[in-house]
């Protein structure tokens, strides 16, 4: 039941991803409207599988990789409906949707069965750690896509040439407004995955910090968005700098979730 | 029955002859009824803008309209034949309708997607109405082309990006700022474009607008035609950091702004970011500011290289209108062969009508004992027979696609049952 309502909510973003492309060349707003309606669909239908899937398990299911990646692209399209909703950028959509639609095909080739949870690890805080983290993730991972974009108009505007992509993408001010704001939502929701992870560690392992990779990993890309935060404050870093730092900031992400569990042994699994 | 349209256009004519040939607004209803009492003319309006005169008219096929029609509007005008006629052309039937859909939907203007030639096919269309030199074809045509070139202007982006270099000031500063709505502009210098640009901006509705001259009345009296504040030119430098668009147009033989200023500014305003639009001649900001963080420097030549590729988006747009034009001109040819068709499928019916009624009549005299029920049913009966029959003709009539094959299927259904016009 989980696996069939998976398949169907890839579906759907995948329509979704073909219409935003379709927007991204024709700039037809029909298409966009289309787009949006798929990714709600899917979204909706993913829900579902996650729902299901916990009801199936007993517990949260987000123990192995393919568990992983489908939550953490669940979080980037809520985040991402919620941006659509607040500020309306549909070509948001068009780079959003690729991506996420990407890791979800790769999760088509990964083992799907339910893993037992290790009755150790039973605690209030999985909860709590394990959702405002990848909530955080789904913010950064909106925000990258936002600083490409940012990117790809500054160009454009600098060269004062312009091309396809200038009549296509929304402005800088829009853009840059939009990942602050994601990244305001994105870095308490990591703060928060780091504090209740350690309350966790110390139920489940009698230590509240014990230098495991992802934790120290998970340090670094804390260090590395606190920097963003601050540095815009305090030095007006904003547009094309705020922009290289979101997308540093996002491969940090991507390493903690993905490179530490893949290359480095620890006590985390995935996630 | 042919509608055709005759006219001179910029692509034809000089505005020496366009002028001769326009029509003025107390003209044209003359001239409408004019043309309109013709021997050959059945209906006609006149489009008259500065850039094209077209008679549109509705004329009896093989009928001497065109030529009445073109010897009218020299007589009109007391004009000579000789060196005029070069600069008409013709129309007719659907290369007129679609040259008409063209015209209205701005394809045929000299800049492609201006917003006024609707406005005048609307105007043009409104006249001939009055005068009452239209008919039934005209009116759905010109209905028809209001339909298309609203069509156009929404489906496709002909009219979408600016392509005057005030408003490609404008455009660049939304694609900068998004909503400029709380932004404020510094005017440096005084000059025809800088000052269109500030109007665009100001009907976007910035904030603030601040005029700096060297003349300090010419700063009061633009301060006060804009509802802006002025300052004395010397102070400029301490107000960089305060405003996001800064508009330069000054006489100075020398630079006004340097890099280094514009560097400051930005640091003071942390760095949020401006949009430097130098429309002097020499200029009058540092080029090279331009290479500083989150500014974005646009003089004349830069400004002028955004409004040729908007040109260029907009050609590429009016293929796309190109397209939307001939779906649209098969529909209305369509819809013009089922007009021509309807009276020819109404004539059938009453026909077999006639013959029903007939013949039931009779059938019920030969039975006189026949019950009301029973009428009802030999009726619905005979009905049911007549409808049947006549079904599948009446599909083909106007299933029909190709116009020739129309008339001979509509011909032949005339003569199989003798049908008078």
């Amino acid at each position: 039941m989980n696996i069939l309502c998976f398949k169907l909510a890839l579906a759907a973003y995948l329509a979704a991803t073909v219409f935003y492309l379709i927007f991204l060349v024709s700039m037809k707003k029909g298409m966009a409207r289309m787009g949006q309606a798929f990714t709600i669909a899917g979204f909706v239908l993913h829900t579902a599988a996650i729902l299901t899937r916990y009801a199936e398990a007993g517990h949260l299911p987000v123990i192995s990789l393919y568990e992983s990646l489908s939550f953490f692209a669940w979080a980037t399209i809520l985040v991402f409906l919620i941006c659509d909703y607040r500020s309306h950028i549909p070509s948001l959509g068009s780079f959003v949707l690729p991506l996420t639609s990407i890791s979800l095909i790769y999760t088509l080739a990964l083992p799907s069965h339910i893993e037992p949870l290790n009755p150790a690890l039973q605690s209030a805080w999985r909860g709590i750690h394990t959702i405002s983290a990848f909530l955080g993730y789904g913010a950064f991972a909106v925000a990258f896509c936002a600083a490409i974009i940012y990117l790809l108009q500054e160009r454009q505007l600098k060269r004062k040439k312009p091309g396809a992509l200038y009549y296509r993408l929304p402005s800088l001010e829009t853009l840059d407004f939009l990942s602050h704001k994601v990244l305001a939502f994105g870095f308490p929701c990591l703060t928060i995955a780091i504090i209740t992870g350690s309350m966790w560690a110390s139920s489940a392992w009698g230590s509240y910090w014990s230098w495991d990779p992802k934790e120290t990993w998970s340090l670094i890309t804390w260090f590395v968005y606190a920097a963003m935060i601050h540095t815009r404050v305090a030095a007006g870093w904003r547009g094309k700098k705020a922009s290289y730092l979101a997308i540093i900031g996002f491969l940090f992400v991507m390493f903690t979730f993905l490179g530490v569990s893949l290359l480095l042994k620890g006590l985390h699994t995935y996630g | 029955m042919e509608v055709c349209i005759l006219g001179v256009s910029h692509q034809t004519a000089p505005i020496e002859i366009r002028e001769k040939i326009a029509f003025s607004k107390i003209q044209l209803p003359d001239a409408l009824k004019g043309i309109h009492s013709l021997p050959d003319v059945k209906e006609c309006l006149i489009i008259s803008t500065c850039n094209r005169t077209e008679v549109v008219a509705v004329v009896k096929k093989g009928g001497r309209g065109i030529e009445e029609i073109k010897a009218f509007i020299l007589k009109f005008h007391n004009l000579d034949e000789g060196a005029l006629y070069q600069s008409f052309y013709v129309y007719s039937s659907e290369t007129a309708v679609s040259h008409i859909f063209r015209v209205a939907s701005s394809l045929e203007s000299m800049m492609i997607g201006e917003p006024q030639i609707l406005g005048q096919i609307k105007e043009a269309f409104q006249c001939a109405h009055d005068a009452c030199t239209t008919g039934p074809f005209l009116n759905n045509l010109l209905n028809q082309a209001i339909r298309v070139a609203k069509k156009i202007r929404t489906d496709t982006g002909i009219a979408r990006n600016a392509v005057s270099i005030s408003f490609a000031a404008v455009e660049l500063a939304r694609k900068i700022f998004g909503d400029i709505s709380g932004k404020a502009v510094l005017l440096i210098g005084a000059g025809e474009m800088s000052e269109l640009a500030a109007r665009h901006l100001i009907s976007n509705g910035v904030k603030r607008i601040i005029v700096a001259n060297r003349t300090w009345q010419r700063a009061q009296d633009l301060a006060e035609i804009f509802g802006g504040e002025p300052v004395p030119f010397e102070q400029i430098h301490d107000l960089l950091d305060q405003v996001d668009i800064i508009i330069t147009s000054t006489g100075a033989p020398h630079l006004i702004l340097h890099k280094s200023d514009i560097s400051s500014a930005m640091h003071k305003r942390k760095n949020r970011p401006m949009f430097l639009i130098d429309i002097a001649v020499p200029r009058d900001i540092d080029p090279e500011a331009n290479k500083c963080d989150n500014v974005y420097l646009y003089d004349i030549d830069d400004l002028q290289i955004v409004v040729e590729a908007n040109l260029k988006e907009r050609q590429k747009e009016a293929k796309k209108a190109a397209e939307i034009i001939d779906q649209e001109l098969a529909r209305f040819i369509k819809g013009c062969a089922l007009m021509e068709v309807m009276p020819t499928i109404a004539q059938l019916g009453i026909f077999m009508e006639e013959i029903r009624k007939k013949e039931v009549e009779r059938a019920i005299s030969l039975l006189p004992s026949i019950e009301n029920g029973q009428r009802q049913v030999l009726e619905a009966m005979t009905e049911a027979i007549i409808k049947k029959i006549i079904h599948r003709p009446i599909s083909r009539l106007k299933d029909a696609d190709d116009p020739e094959a129309l008339k001979e299927l509509v011909n032949a259904t005339k003569k199989l049952f003798d049908l008078k016009d």
